[in-house]
């Protein structure tokens, strides 16, 4: 290292390999070495050829009242139709849509809690199915045995193991305290009906 | 058909759904061939994406047959072998006509700050993706290209989002001759900057991550100088020492808003949704580079605020770069880089994992189980 160091006095940093030697390690070095030929140069660059063949898309059908920011002047006139807004958590949806911008705080916050309540809806709504909601196979928590769970995380130097105990507390914890709850809501129920 | 359908945070299934149809004359409907789970779709699975819907299939990374077409369709016909870039986009409006494709403003009627991709929420749009049999792709005279016969299917699935995001991070740092880059992040994303940064000519290339088997693959894939941030007090000062106390020319956050912080930002943002995501990164990323250099973003970060230190970039002259990458303007380069043998981007895949065992490919992939960097989704056997 120099003894007075680069950003002090005006010089640059040599090169710590020259452009052959790179050239020789590296396998394509320099090969979009001009700045202006590479592909998104410019950066916005009129009339680009698409193969689009319509000035505004032809409308895809509305089959609902399809929610939009509104910073849009209308339904874009293509949009995915995934999971149409239902229940609580739609009505939340359709409310942050409707009444807050891209720009307001509200619209996202009440998107990501009708998110959470859209997961609990669906929770208890599988009770009643054939097919419950299963903790095992949807969390894909078996990988941790076929995956070498405890390996790939021991003796690693790894940044996120101090904190992964708590992810089982901070993602069950709920489960449980709902489970918790169902108990004792049943039994208070039962300790009233003997009181009769 | 089969599909991956979101549960919940955490918590994924297969399950049967309808065989997509065609609700655009210009639609095509694609039999996926080969999928992938992309770091990013990790930001779904922890419920941090406003507008995640349980009933969603994810899947932004695809490849498959063209299955059907619809009226307006010119350019493809059943039986095409296409990949599909991961940005969902129109072709005309004052966006696209432009080049930025990831910006279009004809696709996403749920927001306007962000345009349509594929299997990522509402908020980019509401499509179902491709961690399915099949899906329906929009536009599909603008947005597919037929997979070159020479191709290799892996490649292709990789050019649909990880190499040309890498790609287009390095691009955005304007890269000179002999800069220094510094790339925040050694998965898919930061492995391809790093190799692609040494072809925009980079004199030195440094990769930071805490996970020794990604850094591993930066030392011997992207021939990139590595550091491990847990065995440094402070990897900012370390950087800024290992580059004579100038700081990089270029970084680039190739981490995004997962970024393993601290217990405190993973708790509350992670965990707790409290916040958009940790934007520890790209703090780091401020902090290392040089005064007057530049940032390059291509990590993902949703629309919620996070706390970004604004000021330091202000104070440094910095220049911020960042959007998603338009995919299929990085198409003609990267096929010839391919060819010339300068890039074969499948080496950085570790896993393929059948449709059916997805939950634990996710789960594998969320937890860096099993030195994991790059899961793909084959179709299951019959
Ligand atoms: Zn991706
Ligand atoms: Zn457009």
């Amino acid at each position: 290292m120099a003894e007075i160091p680069t950003p002090y006095t005006a010089g640059k940093p040599g090169l710590k390999e020259s452009k052959e030697e790179l050239r020789g390690r590296i396998p394509g070095w320099g090969a979009d070495l001009d700045p202006a030929d590479r592909p998104s140069f410019p950066r916005e660059q009129p009339g680009i050829e698409t193969g689009a063949h319509w000035d505004f898309p032809e409308r895809q059908n509305e089959e609902w009242p399809r929610e939009r920011s509104i910073e849009h002047a209308f339904v874009t006139p293509v949009f995915g139709t995934s999971t149409p807004p239902a229940g609580v958590s739609g009505a939340i949806r359709k409310y942050a849509y409707a009444r807050f911008s891209e720009g307001r705080a509200a619209h996202w916050l009440l998107l990501i809690a009708a998110d959470r309540v859209d997961a609990w809806e669906h929770h208890l709504a599988s009770l009643a199915t054939v097919r419950p909601d299963n903790p095992v196979t949807e969390t894909g928590v078996l990988s941790e045995f076929s995956r070498h769970g405890l390996s790939s995380r021991l003796g690693k130097k790894r940044a996120d193991v101090n904190h992964q105990w708590i992810d089982p507390i901070v993602v069950g914890g709920p489960w449980v305290l709902a489970g918790l709850g169902g108990v004792a809501a049943v039994r208070a129920l039962r300790r009233a009906a003997g009181r009769k | 058909m089969r599909a991956m359908v979101y549960r919940g945070p955490y918590k994924i299934r297969v399950e049967e759904k309808d065989i997509p149809k065609i609700e655009h004359p210009n639609d095509a409907i694609i039999r996926v061939t080969t999928g992938a789970i992309c770091g990013s779709d990790l930001h779904l699975y922890h419920g941090m994406m406003p507008d995640t819907r349980v009933g969603m299939t994810f899947g932004h990374e695809f490849v498959g047959v063209v299955h059907a077409v619809g009226s307006s369709v010119q350019n493809l016909v059943p039986g095409d072998r296409v990949m599909v870039p991961f940005n969902v986009y129109c072709g005309s409006c004052y966006f696209c006509s432009r080049g930025l494709f990831s910006n279009c403003h004809n696709v996403n009627p749920n927001a306007t700050a962000v345009g349509g991709i594929y299997g990522y929420s509402h908020t980019c749009g509401g499509y179902d993706g491709g961690q399915a049999e099949f899906v329906r792709v929009p536009f599909a005279d603008v947005g597919p290209a037929k997979i070159p016969d020479w191709m290799d299917e892996e490649d292709a699935v990789l050019l649909t989002d990880a190499l040309p995001t890498g790609y287009f991070g390095a691009q955005l740092g304007d890269i000179v001759e002999g800069d220094t880059v510094v790339v925040f992040g050694a998965g898919p994303v930061g492995l391809f900057a790093a190799k692609s940064a040494w072809l925009m000519g980079a004199g030195r290339v440094i990769v930071i991550d805490h996970l020794e088997y990604r850094l591993e693959k930066a030392r011997t894939f992207a021939h990139a100088e590595t550091y491990n941030f847990v065995e440094y007090d402070d990897i900012v000062v370390h950087l800024k020492k290992a580059t004579d106390y100038l700081g990089a020319d270029v970084v680039i956050d190739a981490v995004g808003a997962e970024a393993d912080g601290n217990f405190l930002q993973h708790v509350t943002a992670a965990k707790l949704k409290l916040q958009g995501g940790s934007p520890v990164a790209l703090n780091w990323a401020i902090d290392a580079v040089r005064k007057g250099g530049t940032v390059s973003v291509v990590g993902a970060y949703g629309p919620i605020f996070s706390a970004v230190k604004f000021g330091d970039a202000v104070n440094k002259g910095l220049t911020l770069r960042m959007n998603q990458c338009p995919v299929k303007r990085q198409w003609p380069r990267l096929f010839e880089h391919i060819r010339n043998g300068y890039l074969k981007p499948s080496d950085i895949v570790t896993h393929r994992v059948p449709l059916e065992h997805i939950a634990e490919g996710y789960h594998m992939f969320s937890a860096k189980l099993d030195d994991c960097i790059k899961p793909l989704i084959v179709s299951t056997p019959a």
